[in-house]
Formats: C-alpha cells, structure tokens, sequence
C-alpha cells in the first residue's frame, strides 16, 4: 500500500493533473507498456512518458486521490513510482541543453551567410573595388557581431568564472581569439583594409558548440540517482498513540521511541528494532542478499528495507533523517560531487597550453615592433597567432571520440552516462567486484543429485506451489503429478499431497529433524529427511572475463555483504585472493575510498543498494541491468543483458577513446608546429584561417570516427533492446 | 553588382527563414526527449484501421 500521492495532485477544475518519476523503464517496449496501460484506465486523458528524463505525465478527471491507484498499476507493470518533486537542477539542465542548441543554430545561420560573403571577396580578389569590398564587410560585421555575442556566451561566461577564480581552462584562449578576431576585424573594416575575421570567429564558435551540444547529450542523465533514492523514502507512517489507537503521520515527524505499525508489504519508515510481532524481512537493500531475514521482538530493522511477513509493531529508534536509507543517499550524492571534481584531459590540457600560445602573440607582436613592423602588421599578426592556435579541433575532438566511444558500448549493450566516465575508466588499474547479482547471478539453483528421480518429482511438484526463491530453485517442467491440500508455513515450509504422498519441504526443523541445519529439506511420506543444498550458481561467463581482465593488468577483488564462507568459495573458485566478506555499505565504501587514497583508480562493479555508495565514490563504476535501480543510477555504466562478459572490451574501448584523444592532442601540437611560424612571420590570411581551421576540424573528427574498429568483441551480440513486453 | 542588392536579402531571408523553423521546433519540446522519440515511432498504435 503507497500513502501520500494525492497530495502532489494539481487539480484544475475537474481535470487532475500529477507528475511521477518512473525507475525501471529504459526503452521503447516500456514506454509504450506504460502508456498504453495507463490510457487504458478510465477517465485517464493524457499519460506521456519521457524517457530522456524518466518522468511521466498523467492527466485525468476526477479525484486527487486516484493517484495511488497509478502508482500500483505501474507497479503492477513492474515499474517504480515516486512523486516527482519539482528540482531546480533539474529545470537548469534542460534550460542548458536547449541554450546550447540555439545558440549553435544561431551560429550556424551566421557562419553560412558570413561564408557566402567572405568567399566573394576571396575570389573576387583584386578586380572587386574596395568599396563592393568595404560593403561586403560591413554587412558582414552587421550579422557575425551580435551572432558571436550571443551564441559566444557559454564559453565567455565559462572563461570569465575561471579567471575569477584565479585558474584558466579551455575557454579562456577561445574566448580571447574570438574576441580579438572581432575586435581586429571592425578595425579593418572602419580604415577600410581588407583582412577580416569575422567568418573565423563564427567558425569557431560553432564547431566549439557542436562539440558542446554532444557532450551536453551525453551528461543528460546524470544526477537521477540522488531523486530516485528520495522516492524510495517513505513519506507516511502509522504511529500508535499511547491509548492503542493509530494515527498517520509524515514520516519526518518520526522521533526515536514512537511504536509504529508496519504492514505486510511495506517499507520501514526508519531504523529501529521490533517491538511486537515476528515477520521476516527483505533486506536486499542492506544485504544485497535475495533470502528473507526472519525478525523477532529485539532485532534490529532498517530503513527502506521492507516486511514481507505478518504486520508487526516497531519501535523507532533514530529519526528519519539520519535513518540508513538517507545516510546512503547523502554517501552518493557525495560521491557525485567527488567525481565532478575529476579535470578532463581537455582542461588539463588547456592549462599546459594557454600560457605557451600567449607569450607566442605576445612575441610576434613584440618582435614585428623590434624589427621595424607598423602597429597594424604587428597587431595583425599577433593575433592571427590566437586564432590560428585557438583549441577548435580540440573542442570538437574529445567529444567526437566519445560520442562514437559511447555508441560503439551501447550496440554490445553497455550504457555510458558521461563522456568523462570514459576517461575516468580508461584510467582503472583495480576493478572491485560485488558477488551476489554480479559474480553470480543471484539466482539460486538446487543441488538435487542425492535425490531419487521419483521423489525428486514430487519435491518439484510441490515447490511450484511456492514462491520463496529457494523452492523455485528446484521448480521443473510441468511433472502432470496431482497435488492437494497445499500448505505453506510462514518462515517454515511447506506440505502437501502429491499423487497421495506426503510431500514436506523446508527447514530442518520442519521436517522433523531435531537441530538447526543449513539448507533446504524435503521428507516424503516417512522416509528419512533428504538435505538438498542450495546455492547460488557463478555466472557461466565470470573465470573467462576476469581472466581477460587480469590479462589487461588489472588487479581484482571481491567484497561482498555475504558470509565469509560463500565468498571464500567464489574467490577461490575465482583464483581471486584479496576477498572481503560481511561488508556494510560504509565498509565497501572505505574500501574503494582507502584504494583511491594509495593512488589506484578503481572501477567498482555491482548490482544492489548496499553498492550504491561505493558505485557513486569510485573512479569509474558499472552496475548490472538486473540489480536495483539505484545501483544502476549511482553508476556511470550499465551493463544490460544480465552479463558481464562486456567488461574487457569496455576497458577496451576506453583505453582506446584515450589513446585517439592523446593522438589527437599530439595532432593538434603538430597542426601548431605548422600553422604558427606562418602566422608569426604574417603568412596568414583569413582564407587560410578558415582552411587550416576546417581541415583540422575534419581531421580530428575523422581520427575519431576509426574507434569504430576497436576490439573485437567475441561474446554473443546483445541487441541492446527489444521493442515488445521488455520492461528492463 | 546590383544582382547583390537582392541575392544577399534573399540568403539573409532563407537563413532566417531556416533559424525560425529550428526555434520553433526547439520551443514546441521536439528536443526535449530524444531517447524517447526514436523509441516511440517504432510501437505499433494497436488500433483498427477500419
């Protein structure tokens, strides 16, 4: 049962509208699986998802309070619902996104108009009179300098903040090339002469903003993870008054010492212990591990975890706020800004390169003085040095690479968020493994080979009347046995009659065995008790990958919050020796955060909640698909198609993005080498700015374009999607 | 020279005419969800045509 949605209804008159943040859908099958059950409700006017941003819009007439019945329908679908609270991040990015847009249009109409001028008075050459000539610059001026005022504003504002701040990047030498090209250009266009910039100044600005525009794409999704935690927290909790009688409150009104009633089905409001009741748990938030946790009157419960049992009473014991569930969402809000904070190659660049090509146009223009040059050849000359050196082919080069980087991982079925994930991944020489849902597929599967096949049958006939994962472990075909009088023990087993025997199944103790024993335990008739062990199966696919991996000199190990014998066995099984078992969300996080602080860069692999923080803190992380969403919006890479056989040629793809972003670079140091002794010793002219700068553009971008044949991928292709019923 | 008198409005137009179009469609959210529309053309409507 969800309480609460109501009350982010906005009604208009009859027609109520609501905005929900949908986890869960990522392609077209869901999209249309959402809308399509939606608008099939009654009275439901408008239900539009966005798939970009996760949210869904719904409109309907009626009541507010219908909204909960939404929520259960797309949980029904196997989608998560949680109100969408407006966030000011949010709204900037998209306002961001479509500025860059336009201002790149913008810059795109002036660059072709101011082309088709300067190309006439190119060739037109020296039969145009000087004053068709003057004419065809001053319209020029009239469209580039309000256009480069506009559409250069991302990167002045960009340059001036850095300046403020005592540091330089990337912007400050485009912003000064392009403000010098106009400057010089409107000087020569007032005496009349005949060098302008204007169609270079316009150049730069747009292939710098496409360059923009595709890495503003790629960071889109970021910063969904900290929303999506806050729609896990539960907002209303029952509180029995001191007489016996319940009433709602919001679960920030929580105080350590309030009893509250915890229904079966619900989440913990807050961290406490049991008061009253026994129930069992799903922990799979703290634990990352699928089996039930049975709690009695004393044991401890955490927030966002959920009872699956009896309801039971519980008493509170810390207040919402520093409850676990909002302690990990501060852990990978924290771990986003620390990720943020990493430079990209492009600014580190950028501060290796601003101070050479300045003392550069300071030379020429000094130099030119000493020997004799007038004002105007040396000023024209020092400052076809900023143009000819501005960073354009970088702008535009790193984020080619990983567009094409990143298309390349998504038609293997690897999502990157970032195009600085990337960079960050290239860098990883230790990856971390979780083990349940990660090394193994947390799924459990049933040791039956003690059994005999006819008994085995009837076990299996049974189990299919439950739905706890241990009994679907040992479900089979259809076995066309008869059973009756089913029943099912909460926390204990089942019985029942197959083809007239008597079928028991579950713990030790419910089979008549008179001690605690680990496993699963099936009786039929009277025969003696058979132990069937269960566990869960490694993934078919691990020893190759993280052998590949160790081939690619990267160390590995696992930590799990599982128990110390399980992970010895797949460490084992493995060949991995640095292991850690029994690791809390906290733990897993000092972990990464003790290997960051020795200098190694670690790319953390997992699928549950309880990895959600170490995800968001390490250099580079990926999640499973099939984990929990959290997980999968803490990290910076999803890998889908329940496999992690992607890993090498990810690193693969990275290292490779690296190495064409550093050719690149090396390109453009010797384009440098070229361009500036011409421009030094005023060989320069407009028509060859626009040349050189173009032919570079095209050139890194090309350089770009060959990741397309990097490493050969050997495992099976994953489509990446499918159109009909997915709803990962 | 004179052709220019009219050739250059009649580009400055085009160009605009091009930059209106692209404003309006990045006004009217045909830029807002690019994920979800390459998606959304491939679902079947599921509705008689008759």
């Amino acid at each position: 049962m969800r309480v609460g949605l109501a009350s982010f209804v906005h009604c208009k008159g009859e027609v109520a509208t609501l905005d929900l943040v949908v986890g869960g859908a990522r392609c077209g099958g869901c999209l249309a699986k959402i809308e399509n059950g939606l608008r099939a409700m009654p009275d439901v006017n408008a239900a539009r998802m966005n798939l970009s941003t996760a949210r869904l819009h719904l409109e309907w007439v009626g009541k507010p309070d219908r909204a909960d019945g939404f929520a259960s329908k797309l949980e029904e679908m196997g989608f998560s619902a949680g109100p969408y609270l407006p966030d000011d991040s949010e709204d900037q990015d998209k306002a961001q996104t479509r500025r860059l847009l336009l201002a790149m249009a913008v810059a795109a109409f002036g660059l072709m108009n101011v082309m088709i001028l300067s190309i006439a008075v190119w060739s037109g050459g020296d039969s145009m009179s000087s004053a068709t000539r003057s004419m065809m610059h001053w319209l020029s001026a009239a469209i580039a300098l309000p256009i480069a005022a506009y559409s250069g504003r991302p990167f002045f504002v960009s340059a001036w903040t850095a300046l403020r701040a005592k540091t330089t990047n990337m912007d400050v030498p485009i912003s000064l090339a392009i403000g010098l090209a106009c400057g010089l250009s409107v000087w020569e266009t007032w005496h009349g002469f005949e060098h302008t910039y204007f169609d270079a100044a316009l150049m730069l600005i747009f292939l710098l903003l496409v360059g923009r525009v595709l890495d503003a794409r790629l960071r889109a999704r970021t910063g969904m993870a900290a929303r999506q935690l806050a729609a896990l927290q539960v907002r209303d909790a029952r509180r029995e008054r001191t007489d016996g009688t319940l009433e709602t409150i919001p679960a920030t009104q929580i105080r350590p010492g309030d009893r509250l009633l915890v229904a079966s089905g619900e989440r913990i409001p807050v961290d406490g212990i049991v008061a009253r009741g026994e129930s069992r748990i799903d922990a799979a938030l703290v634990t990352g591990e699928t089996d039930l946790q049975a709690v009695v009157p004393g044991d401890s419960l955490y927030s966002g975890t959920i009872n699956r049992g009896a309801p039971m009473t519980m008493e509170a014991r810390k207040a919402s706020a520093d409850s676990l569930l909002a302690d990990i969402t501060a852990m990978v809000e924290a771990g986003q800004q620390t990720q943020a904070r990493y430079v990209r190659l492009a600014d580190r660049a950028a501060r290796a390169y601003v101070p050479i090509v300045h003392s550069l146009a300071l030379l020429t223009l000094v130099g030119w003085l000493l020997v004799g040059g007038t004002p105007r050849t040396a000023m024209l000359n020092a400052i076809a040095v900023l143009i000819i050196t501005c960073p354009c082919a970088l702008g535009l080069a790193v984020p080619a690479v990983q567009v094409v980087a990143v298309g390349r991982l998504f038609t293997k079925g690897i999502l990157v968020r970032s195009g600085d994930a990337l960079e960050r991944l290239a860098t990883v020489r230790h990856i971390v493994f979780d083990k349940t849902g990660t090394l193994t597929a947390g799924r459990m599967t049933a040791d039956v080979s003690a059994i005999p096949e006819s008994d085995l049958k009837k076990i299996a006939t049974l189990a299919s009347h439950s739905s706890h994962p241990m009994a679907q472990a040992l479900q089979s075909e259809d076995t066309g046995l008869a059973v009756d009088a089913v029943e099912e023990i909460d926390g204990m087993g089942l019985k029942g009659l197959v083809s007239g025997h008597r079928v028991m199944l579950g713990q030790a103790r419910f089979v008549g065995l008179g001690y605690d024993a680990p496993g699963l335990w099936a009786k039929v008739d009277d025969k003696a008790p058979i132990h069937i062990p269960i566990s869960d199966r490694l993934r078919p696919e691990a020893n190759a990958t993280l052998q590949a991996l160790s081939r690619r000199n990267i160390a590995l190990s696992i930590l799990s919050g599982d128990a110390a014998p399980t992970v010895e066995e797949v460490a084992t099984h493995l060949s991995i020796t640095d292991w850690t078992a029994r690791a809390t969300p906290a733990e897993k996080l000092e972990r990464i955060s003790a290997l960051q602080a020795s200098e190694i860069p670690v790319l953390m692999v997992g699928d549950g909640l309880n990895d959600a923080p170490a995800l968001a803190h390490a250099t580079a992380s990926a999640a499973l698909a099939s984990g929990t969403e959290i997980a999968r919006t803490a990290s910076d890479i999803v890998l889908k198609g329940e496999t992690i056989e992607g890993l090498p040629f990810m690193i693969d793809i990275a290292r490779a993005a690296r190495r064409r972003v550093t050719e690149n670079f090396a390109f453009a140091i010797g384009y440098n080498m070229l361009a500036v002794p011409l421009a030094v010793f005023g060989l320069v002219t407009p028509l060859v700015a626009a040349v050189a700068m173009s032919a570079s553009s095209l050139l890194v971008t090309l350089n770009a374009l060959r990741m397309r044949k990097v490493g050969a991928y050997d495992g099976p292709d994953h489509p990446g999607r499918t159109y009909k019923g997915e709803n990962k | 020279m004179s052709s220019l008198l009219w050739l250059i409005p009649i580009a400055l137009c085009l160009g605009t005419g091009a930059l209106g179009l692209f404003v309006w469609a990045l006004r009217s959210g045909q830029f807002d969800d690019p994920d979800g529309d390459s998606q959304r053309m491939l679902n079947d409507d599921d509705f008689p045509l008759t």
